[in-house]
């Protein structure tokens, strides 16, 4: 993965959350089923305007409420590539990571209008509005967190680390 | 970032001892070992089988794990049979003896059964994990993934939270219970005002709840955004143990208490003497505000249910609102105990008779309309009154419907009245509620 993501801005307000993210009634069936009602609580046409490569622009507390990492998940299959927000909620956020999704803060991120051309820069902790050059300071991600972002997830992550702990113990 | 002191929080202890660490200070990033794993049906076995399959690990040791069925009992489709039978197929292949199958919500069975405990750090994978904080467990809520990383090494990673201090003080007024105190604790700090801080709640108020209503605070830590919600344990927490077949040594509540003087990075005082009943108007429990402040609009249902307002305690109030009264015409109260164990002991002592006789239609244990999953969701438009945690837009059913929250007593008094409803006036009429104390817990 390049450290920078490029996209556009997709916006939505504060404590977005995870019945809205991820909604009980389809909890039971696949995940790619469920994702499709993503946020349709919030905008019916939600799933079908997102676009592969759109970075969420959100307010405060997103992903408030429950565990189910399918908040998270949902927003990867729609092709989110990450989340920045005010601020998250904590579950949320260690799902979003440990699923891949970036998750990043950003205190104040202000005149992005929606579908707006963003840039992100993760590691630096930076978010630069295309249009008027405007940049924003985010929270860096740790390195070590940002590693298992990178590896996919804490899944992929731990498999190597698994793997290379077996090697090690056959030698 | 609070300066390092000797003095430590309750949270802090917790961590140092999971993390094999003399002390920690806020900010750290630690790896812990896990006392106690909680998986459920909905994010347990179904998600992190696969993952472990894939890993090629098993369960690091299921002596310290239990298993809950309880977000899709009972079964009503086949999808939902396959969830539990699933579910316990993998706790029996993975010699996870602990299966607590379709007999309650997974908080409130692990307090029943004396699972949570003083000191233990525990993980759930659930968001209502912070319940067991009321028994001074540093408690926290994961995702799948999360809990099979969680599950295959027996360790978690955890920036060492600051503690966020809740200060309850006085003595609440008649009707007026925990969920009320947080409630507007919601109000106060925001949804989420926490950021993930270990909530610890402390004052002299806190004196007056029994174990079941610290359950109430604790469980609601998530609404208010802490990554858990201590309570410091005192001789209640021991007796409810006692009770549960785990005997403590008195020093053990010391041990895990927070220092006097333990940095907090920040105070909230709560005057408990004045506060009214409270009611949050959807789609948010920060959107609480005291009863007669509400529009009192009518309601279709009142629901009593989940883990934060089922239990005993919950059913005997609602049933000191119920008794000698009826459910209003065209308005439905539905009743769900939160575990078997709550419908026994409401069959013994009358509860449950009280709350039929006023028309209380009675459901499974389990988690149900709360979260959509299960009977009692709500048709378009509809609006509820219920004594569960969230009201998220389109929570408990159609997006339209509308949920209000408040305490068991405000439901019941709501579902007489057929619209929303002050509970004081019920109980001044000669019917008094139970006391709202230790006296009327389980341990009693």
């Amino acid at each position: 993965m390049s450290a920078e993501l490029e996209g556009r801005a997709f916006l939505v307000g504060d404590d977005v959350d995870t019945d809205m993210l991820a909604p009980g009634a389809y909890m039971k069936g696949p995940v790619e089923e469920l994702a499709r009602h993503c946020l349709e609580a919030l905008d019916p046409d939600f799933a079908r305007r997102v676009q592969p490569g759109d970075i969420l622009l959100a307010g405060r507390n997103f992903g408030t409420g429950s565990s189910r990492e399918q908040a998270a998940q949902a927003l990867s299959i729609l092709g989110i590539r990450a989340v920045v927000a005010r601020s998250f909620a904590g579950i949320f956020y260690r799902n979003a990571l440990n699923l891949g999704l970036l998750a990043v803060v950003c205190p104040a991120w202000d005149g992005i209008a929606p579908l707006d051309r963003v840039r992100l820069d993760p590691r630096a902790g930076r978010l630069v509005h295309l249009a008027s050059g405007r940049s924003f300071a985010c929270r860096p991600i740790p390195a070590h967190l940002l590693e298992m972002v990178e590896s996919g997830g804490i899944v992929p992550w731990l498999e190597r680390r698994l793997a290379a702990g077996r090697a090690e113990g056959g030698r | 970032m609070a300066p390092t002191s000797a003095q430590k929080t309750s949270a802090q202890k917790i961590v140092a001892e999971a993390a094999g660490r003399k002390t920690v200070e806020p900010g750290e990033l630690v790896t812990c070992r896990v006392d106690l794993v909680m998986l459920h049906d909905s994010g347990g076995p179904r998600r992190v089988a696969p993952i472990l399959e894939r890993l090629g690990a098993r369960v690091w040791d299921p002596s310290r794990v239990v298993l809950v069925s309880d977000h899709y009992v009972p079964a009503v489709d086949p999808e939902s049979a396959r969830i539990l039978d699933l579910t316990r197929r993998w706790g029996r292949t993975q010699g996870v003896a602990r299966h607590y199958d379709m007999l309650g919500i997974c908080h409130v069975v692990l307090a029943e059964h004396g699972h949570v405990r003083p000191g233990l750090f525990v993980v759930g994978g659930d968001s209502h994990t912070p319940t067991a904080g009321a028994f001074g467990a540093f408690a926290m809520g994961v995702g799948a993934s999360e809990m099979a990383a969680v599950l295959a090494t027996g360790e978690i990673w955890l920036e060492v939270p600051e503690t966020l201090r809740i200060l309850l003080l006085g003595r609440p007024g008649p009707g007026v219970v925990a969920k009320d105190v947080v409630l507007a604790l919601c109000r106060r700090i925001g949804l989420g005002g926490a950021g993930y801080r270990a909530i610890e709640y402390a004052g002299d108020g806190l004196a007056g709840f029994g174990m079941e209503e610290r359950m109430t605070l604790s469980n609601m830590a998530a609404e208010l955004g802490g990554i858990t919600g201590l309570i410091p344990p005192d001789r209640h927490t021991l007796a409810w143990l006692e009770r549960a077949g785990v005997s403590l040594d008195p020093a053990e509540l010391e041990r895990w208490r927070s220092d006097p003087e333990a940095p907090v990075g920040e105070t909230v005082r709560l005057e408990l003497d004045g506060l009214a009943p409270q009611v949050a108007a959807p789609h948010s429990p920060a959107n609480a505000a005291p009863v007669d402040e509400v529009e009192p609009v009518p309601i279709d249902q009142a629901y009593i249910g989940a883990c934060t307002g089922a239990k005993l305690v919950d059913l005997r109030m609602a049933a000191s609102v119920l008794r000698g009264r009826k459910v209003a015409a065209g308005t439905r109260l539905l009743v769900a105990p939160a575990s078997a164990r709550v419908w026994r002991e409401a069959a013994a002592d009358g509860t449950l008779a009280t709350l039929t006789e006023a028309g209380a239609i009675m459901l499974p244990s389990g988690c149900g309309a709360c979260a959509g999953y299960g009977a009692g969701v709500l048709a378009e438009g509809e609006v509820c009154i219920a004594s569960t945690a969230r009201n998220f837009k389109g929570r408990m059913g159609a997006p339209s419907s509308r949920v209000y929250l408040a305490s068991p007593l405000t439901v019941a008094a709501s579902a007489v009245a057929g619209r929303i409803a002050d509970p004081r006036p019920f109980l001044a009429e000669g019917k008094p509620a139970e006391p709202i104390s230790a006296e009327v817990d389980l341990v009693g």
